[in-house]
């Protein structure tokens, strides 16, 4: 019996060295890739910048108070940044509208998609994800040139009469947004059409024999039925939305910046690579408070529905 | 049994459903006629595969028909929206929201229909009282049996206290024990409840033990309905009859035939005359039908000769497999008494006896 069970004992144990060495791997790629780069970061955060970028190992709070206040140049008094405020607003501001936007169209789509017969799904998942494949830069610009004042959009409207002159919507927020949804996309209808395609549709015929109508069978059913996806495509659609670059470097201009633009123009024209880094985190900061808050609110939700 | 009133709940009018198109097409229901009375355990019986789940699903309003009205309590239901309906639906694998506990289950038809809150909570503790379900009203219905599902479905499509009630194969998902309580269990609820039950099953003992009435459904068309009773002893054709219960069938001509009768000459030359389904001419070809419990067995001479081959013991009965003297295999089902065996042995040269009453002959 004793015998038997230190036999047990030290295959546990060789199990447990077993298991360590197993994950060791990915314990690297995780030191290697997010850990080490991040604490860079933190540590430019806290450094003085060079003349001609770089930094200059010397420590100073100085990026952290400039992420949200400004030094006036001649008696040095600080006030609070207000361009970098509103840059903050218009990043959070447009990534939700994007989400929404993607939302409303994206939950259609898949619904669509998760209704058709099993051999044409495919078809059409392929179709939504065929954009991404592309480079993200072309796709940019093809956007701009639907929507610039002498693009597709402005050209067939005054074709047809509706306006005499062209609409701007290039260097607009408006801009950025549609560039973003079109973006996203598919990283918001493929989480959602994932759990639609699990959606139990008796459960819809259900719904309808106790009296609910379309609405309410949408609301009452589908929707808490597929709230999974529909919070996997949100934040997969607002993350990369508030740190987004190249769409509103090129559909913004250079007048409505994110915060993407900013942090990049600290690295680049800017020199202040502390004050980027600083910004960095920041943006880190948000996403990952708006991805605490969602998570905590999602799982309040289910036990509220019991 | 108490009296039931003859009024129609159900009108079935020449009812054909198709699915698909063109090549594809498939005739699910063909010109479909049969009324569902009023407070009546209605059994739709088949086959999978004979229509009667499409056939339900008209009802329900999941479907339209292609052709035919449905007609309830007199009015065209056919082309309303199932929420329209003042009919609920029992679904097979319960359908039951995983998102909502045991009571919001039952309140739904409810709050989908407008009701006063209070109204609501005195339902959903009437209709919990009634599947004996009071404990487990918070729980969620992924944390609760099949037989326990199965009684929230229940309850659920009874609360908004429907006209007509469907019942789509709900037993079959329980094992045996748990579907013979829930028979009796749905008998009950039927019986206090007063509403119409229309139940679809290709169980035919569930079937026989159940209904008030039954309607027998093979591809896509209703065969009989009638009463189990009717339905077992007079069915009106061969698929019928051996569709429900155990059955012999000998093939014959017939010699002579009137009155609801018919003299039928079997293969083996022997000659019987029994009650007859339909009308038949001398010398066409004919069924004869005997259930294994209305033959007796005898020494000697019988009504047709044979050969004991296989003597099968059931506990309660004891079925006996004889090898006629056309050929043909004829099973015979004796009760069994405690003292004794049942009298024959496997080898033995004896007579089956099929009384006046027993046999009935049918078209093919």
């Amino acid at each position: 019996m004793s015998s038997a069970s230190e036999v047990a004992d030290a295959a546990e144990r060789k199990d447990v060295r077993g298991r360590w060495l197993l994950s060791l791997p990915a314990l690297l790629i995780i030191g290697i890739a997010s850990v080490f780069p991040l604490l860079i970061v933190l540590v430019y955060s806290f450094l003085k910048p060079g003349s001609y970028g770089d930094v200059v190992w010397q420590f100073s709070p100085d990026a952290w108070v400039g992420v949200l206040f400004q030094r006036d140049i001649f008696d040095g008094t600080l006030s609070i940044a207000d361009a970098h405020l509103s840059i903050f607003w218009r990043s959070v501001r447009l990534s939700l509208m994007t989400t929404v936007l993607a939302l409303i169209l994206g939950f259609p789509t898949a619904y669509f998609i998760a209704t058709r017969p099993e051999r044409t799904r495919a078809i059409w998942l392929f179709l939504i994800t065929i954009p991404f494949w592309t480079n993200l830069l072309i796709r940019t610009f093809a956007i701009q040139e639907v929507i610039r004042n002498e693009g597709v959009v402005n050209g067939l409207l005054m074709k047809l009469g509706v306006i005499s002159s062209p609409i701007q919507m290039m260097f607009t927020d408006f801009a950025i947004m549609i560039g973003m949804v079109y973006v996203y996309f598919p990283l918001m209808v493929l989480p959602l059409y994932a759990s639609m395609e699990k959606l139990d549709f008796r459960l819809v015929e259900a719904g309808y024999d106790l009296y609910a109508t379309r609405l309410k069978v949408l609301w009452r059913i589908i929707i808490p039925m597929v709230k999974p996806g529909i919070i996997a495509g949100s934040i997969l659609v607002f993350i990369p939305s508030l740190g987004a670059y190249v769409t509103p470097r090129v559909l913004g201009g250079g007048r409505n910046l994110m915060l993407g633009n900013l942090i990049e123009l600290q690295f680049g024209q800017g020199r202040n690579w502390p004050l980027g880094a600083a910004l960095s985190i920041t943006l880190l900061v948000i996403v990952m408070a708006a991805l605490l808050i969602y998570v905590r609110k999602a799982s309040n939700g289910g036990a509220h529905h019991g | 049994m108490p009296e039931k009133p003859d009024r129609s709940a159900i009108e079935i009018r020449n009812v054909s459903k198709i699915f698909g198109s063109g090549d594809d097409q498939v005739k699910a229901l063909d010109n479909v006629s049969v009324d569902i009375r009023e407070n009546e355990f209605f059994t739709l019986l088949g086959p999978s595969g004979c229509g009667k789940t499409t056939l339900l699903r008209l009802i329900a309003g999941f479907d339209f028909p292609t052709e035919g009205e449905i007609r309830l309590h007199g009015e065209d239901i056919a082309p309303l929206p199932p929420f329209k309906r003042p009919v609920n639906t029992v679904f097979q694998n319960y359908a039951l929201f995983p998102h909502m506990t045991v009571a919001q289950n039952i309140a739904f038809g409810l709050e989908m229909l407008g009701r006063p809150k209070q109204e609501i909570e005195a339902r959903v503790a009437a209709m919990l009282k009634l599947v004996k379900m009071e404990q487990l009203r918070n729980r969620k219905t992924s944390q609760i049996s099949g037989g326990q599902q199965q009684r929230v479905a229940l309850a659920r499509a009874l609360a908004p206290q429907p006209k007509v009630l469907l019942l789509d194969e709900p037993l079959s998902a329980l094992d045996y024990k748990l579907r013979k309580e829930m028979q009796i269990e749905l008998k009950r609820l039927q019986g206090e409840t007063g509403i119409t039950f229309i139940f679809v099953t290709h169980d035919q003992e569930e079937a026989l033990t159940m209904s008030d009435r039954i309607a027998v459904m093979s591809a896509g068309r209703i065969l009989q309905v009638g009463s189990p009773w009717e339905i077992y002893d007079h069915p009106a054709e061969r698929f019928v009859a051996d569709f429900i219960g155990e059955t012999n069938f000998l093939t014959g001509t017939v010699k002579e035939a009137g009155n609801g009768r018919a003299r039928l000459l079997l293969g083996s030359g022997a000659e019987i005359a029994a009650s007859a389904a339909s009308d038949f001419k001398p010398n066409a070809e004919a069924t004869l039908m005997v259930r294994p419990e209305h033959a007796k067995l005898v020494k000697g001479k019988g009504d047709l000769g044979g050969t004991v081959q296989n003597i099968v013991y059931f506990g309660t009965d004891t079925h006996i497999h004889v090898r006629l003297d056309g050929g043909e295999m004829f099973i015979v089902r004796q009760q069994n008494a405690r003292s004794a065996g049942c009298g024959f042995e496997e080898g033995e040269k004896v007579g089956v006896s099929i009384g006046d009453d027993a046999a009935q002959v049918l078209r093919d």
